[in-house]
């Protein structure tokens, strides 16, 4: 057993975080967060000619690295609040490519990922806002020896600048059964993408509509009515990238917090004195460090297909997600007035723990998967 | 290497070897048998444990120790919960003693000491609050008076584990005044069996007599029992809260696991598992008594590259007691009514006992005073 990180990914943290601190700081987040599309082609090439998004890609689909060489690079992404599709396309759209694309599917777009000129994502939710089997109801009908779509996607990551967008659609029946994943390539007609405006505008959802989009039968990822237990999978290796992120940003917030405490001074005496204050910036590292713990744990467990790989994840999305929001919340507490103005960063990072939190499923949503792998 | 949760192979070789052999030589429960059986038994288990090879794991082996790593003893300690096997008799030697002599003993303290302290022989207790000296330690007033050759002690310590049954105690007292009070206190190794001695057993919210009260009158302590230098106490006293706090923390976290499914069980007994608020904050507990044992996991490799448990070990010891207590809580509050009566299928006592537990071995607020100080490095408050 052995609980580090190896050296070879200490330094690429270190890499990632010295070229992040340059090419994303907080000025160029915020640029980016008031810019239409809140997308950098620039900064993609920059992060492409790294390997950022070669990672956890196998090297037959031209990938370098492993998925925790990835974790390690979201969590850097996640402390600098890193804009655009980087997390959507690598922790989300990868594994389900890998988890459930045919072989040209795999070929054709995981190296067009790995070489940084594509970009993707997966329309999973819908209005009602589930993760679960239960909440797709996109329609998807045989029609012409191919399939046509019909419904409503939404809250779907950066969907608006994805070359590919891996779709959930219900071919039959209810829950699990009957879940088909397509692939769709570019804007086929009847296909209207609608950018939200939403509280994070550092991470962009948007709303898919599908109007009789009519998708050719390659089109399909894996076998018709079958996707659940690849989808499955491949929502652990997000919910575990996911994780990664956030405790990024929570040990950024402890860490301008901390130095907050330690300068600012009131009644004569810098508030970190003050036992109130202290304390509750304790807490905030009990919170980091335990929510670091859990999200290696997931990811290790997704990279070694560990027997308890689900509930590990579903382990580290409960915690993190209350994690994060409680860190960010007493991060603007600590900082008092100054962290409720739109000039400091904190509340990015307050926005950005509660659009993670609902992202593959909240708390209160893990907990009860949990309670399930308990037996209760 | 990099991060890898799996055992290797011959960590798997020696955790079937551990589980094979409490297996065969696990003794029956002792919980209903009187102090002095009690006692007994679990001096015999220890001295039973030492001939096996399993106690002092990771001590020096001219010492009789066994020169181990810390992840046999993690694997050591995780398959004695999991067997539920009952604890060593020299608790606080083990987890104190042992290492505080290591420490800071001279070569023939060390000879002296560890070997009848790892057999069970001589079992220690921890003289350090006393009434007026809790959280401040820095504030205790027993006094070692110099009289040339040795210390005449007088003073009271209180909430002393193993007192009645110790052949030796730490002792922390003041040997003169400074200015700075952490100056002039002197670690002392007291021989339990001196006259001048009384121990009186001090009764707790849960009706039993766990800890008891030393009375020191003029009790006569050769100058070969300091442990460290006279008047440098401070250091050697912070050397046995790390440890204190540390290891002891590590083994706090297994338990959280096993606490955490008989929770479970008792949920899925009483037939509580439909109802979706007991489903979410057993979730929850079960999650957090993960992330604590996968903490634990994180801090043996700090251990492993300083040696000492660092004052992250604080987070261990603050998240388990604060955990166990809303684990008591909730396991309450599943039985109803019903956990009040008799022994509350043993959650009475945990729900009772657990009130401590953010109380011994540094309360929470120090802790969190620990970590937001000697973590983070805000400034002191005091």
């Amino acid at each position: 057993m052995d609980f580090a990180f190896s050296e070879e990914q200490e330094m690429l943290r270190r890499s990632a975080r010295e070229f992040l601190a340059k090419e994303c700081s907080p000025k160029v987040v915020r640029r980016l967060m008031e810019s239409e599309d809140g997308y950098d082609a620039t900064l993609w090439k920059k992060i492409a000619d790294l390997g950022w998004t070669a990672l956890g890609i196998p090297e037959q689909y031209g990938g370098v690295g492993t998925f925790l060489d990835l974790v390690v690079v979201l969590e850097e992404a996640g402390r600098a609040l890193l804009p655009g599709p980087f997390f959507s396309t690598m922790g989300l759209a990868v594994p389900v490519l890998l988890e459930a694309g045919t072989e040209p599917q795999k070929k054709e777009v995981l190296g067009a990922i790995a070489q940084g000129s594509a970009r993707a994502t997966l329309a999973f939710t819908e209005p009602t806002g589930r993760w679960d089997a239960d909440g797709v109801a996109l329609k998807a009908t045989q029609s012409g020896g191919g399939w046509r779509l019909d419904g409503v996607k939404t809250f779907v990551p950066d969907a608006h600048t994805a070359d590919y967008i891996a779709v959930v659609a219900r071919s039959r029946g209810g829950g699990e059964e009957g879940l088909t994943l397509f692939l769709i390539d570019g804007r086929p007609k009847g296909m209207t993408i609608k950018p939200l405006e939403t509280m994070d505008m550092t991470r962009r959802w948007c709303e898919v509509r599908f109007d009789g989009v009519q998708l050719a039968a390659d089109a399909v990822m894996g076998a018709p009515d079958k996707a659940w237990p690849a989808l499955k999978r491949a929502l652990e290796w997000a919910t575990a990238a996911l994780c990664a992120e956030m405790v990024g940003g929570v040990q950024k917030v402890l860490e301008t917090s901390t130095e907050y405490a330690k300068t600012r001074h009131q009644f004569g005496k810098p508030i970190g004195i003050y036992q109130a204050v202290s304390h509750k910036i304790a807490d905030m590292l009990v919170l980091s460090e335990s929510g670091r713990s859990a999200t290696y744990y997931a990811a290790w467990a997704v990279e070694a297909d560990a027997p308890d790989r689900s509930l590990a994840a579903s382990m580290a999305k409960a915690y993190v997600s209350d994690a994060y929001r409680k860190v960010a919340g007493d991060g603007i507490q600590v900082h008092g007035g100054i962290g409720f103005t739109w000039e400091h960063d904190m509340h990015l990072y307050f926005k950005r723990a509660k659009s993670s939190e609902v992202t593959l499923g909240d708390a209160t949503y893990h907990r009860e998967l949990v309670a399930q792998a308990l037996d209760l | 290497m990099g991060v890898d949760f799996e055992l290797s192979q011959s960590e798997r070789a020696f955790r079937d070897e551990v589980r094979g052999w409490l297996k065969a030589n696990k003794p029956p429960d002792d919980g209903a048998a009187d102090m002095k059986t009690f006692i007994e038994n679990r001096r015999a288990w220890q001295k039973k444990l030492y001939e096996a090879g399993y106690v002092g794991m990771t001590w020096p082996e001219e010492y009789g120790g066994r020169g181990r790593s810390f992840m046999d003893q993690l694997i050591f300690n995780d398959e004695m919960i999991l067997a539920h096997a009952p604890e060593p008799i020299n608790v606080i030697g083990l987890g104190m003693g042992g290492p505080v002599v290591i420490a800071h003993g001279t070569e023939e303290q060390k000879r002296r000491y560890l070997a009848p302290l790892l057999s069970g022989e001589e079992i220690w207790c921890q003289g350090f609050s006393e009434p007026n000296a809790g959280s401040d330690l820095s504030g205790l007033q027993t006094r070692a008076e110099d009289k040339g050759d040795h210390y005449l002690v007088n003073g009271q310590k209180v909430w002393t584990t193993l007192a009645h049954v110790a052949k030796w105690c730490m002792l922390v007292a003041r040997e003169r005044k400074e200015s700075n009070p952490r100056d002039g206190l002197t670690y002392l190794i007291v021989d339990m069996e001196s006259p001048g001695i009384e121990v009186r057993p001090l009764v707790q919210i849960t009706g039993d007599a766990e800890f008891n009260e030393i009375f020191f009158k003029d009790v006569v302590v050769p100058k070969a029992q300091i442990l460290g230098e006279a008047g440098n106490g401070w250091a050697v006293a912070m050397t046995t809260l790390l440890h204190e706090r540390g290891t002891l923390g590590l083994a706090l976290a297994t338990r959280a696991q096993i606490t955490a499914s008989e929770l479970a069980e008792r949920a899925r007994r009483l037939g509580r598992g439909s109802d979706p608020l007991v489903r979410q904050r057993v979730a929850q507990h079960t999650i957090e008594a993960r992330a604590l044992q996968l903490n634990g996991y994180r801090a043996v490799t700090a251990v492993k590259r300083n040696g000492i448990p660092g004052p992250e070990g604080s987070i261990l010891k603050l998240m388990w007691s604060e955990l166990n207590q809303r684990m008591s809580e909730t396991a309450m509050d599943v039985g109803g009514p019903g956990s009040q009566v008799g022994d509350g299928d043993g959650w009475k006592y945990q729900f009772l006992r657990a009130r401590a537990n953010t109380i011994e071995a540094g309360t929470s607020e120090v802790l969190r005073n620990i970590l937001a100080e000697r973590v983070l490095g805000l400034p002191r408050s005091r």
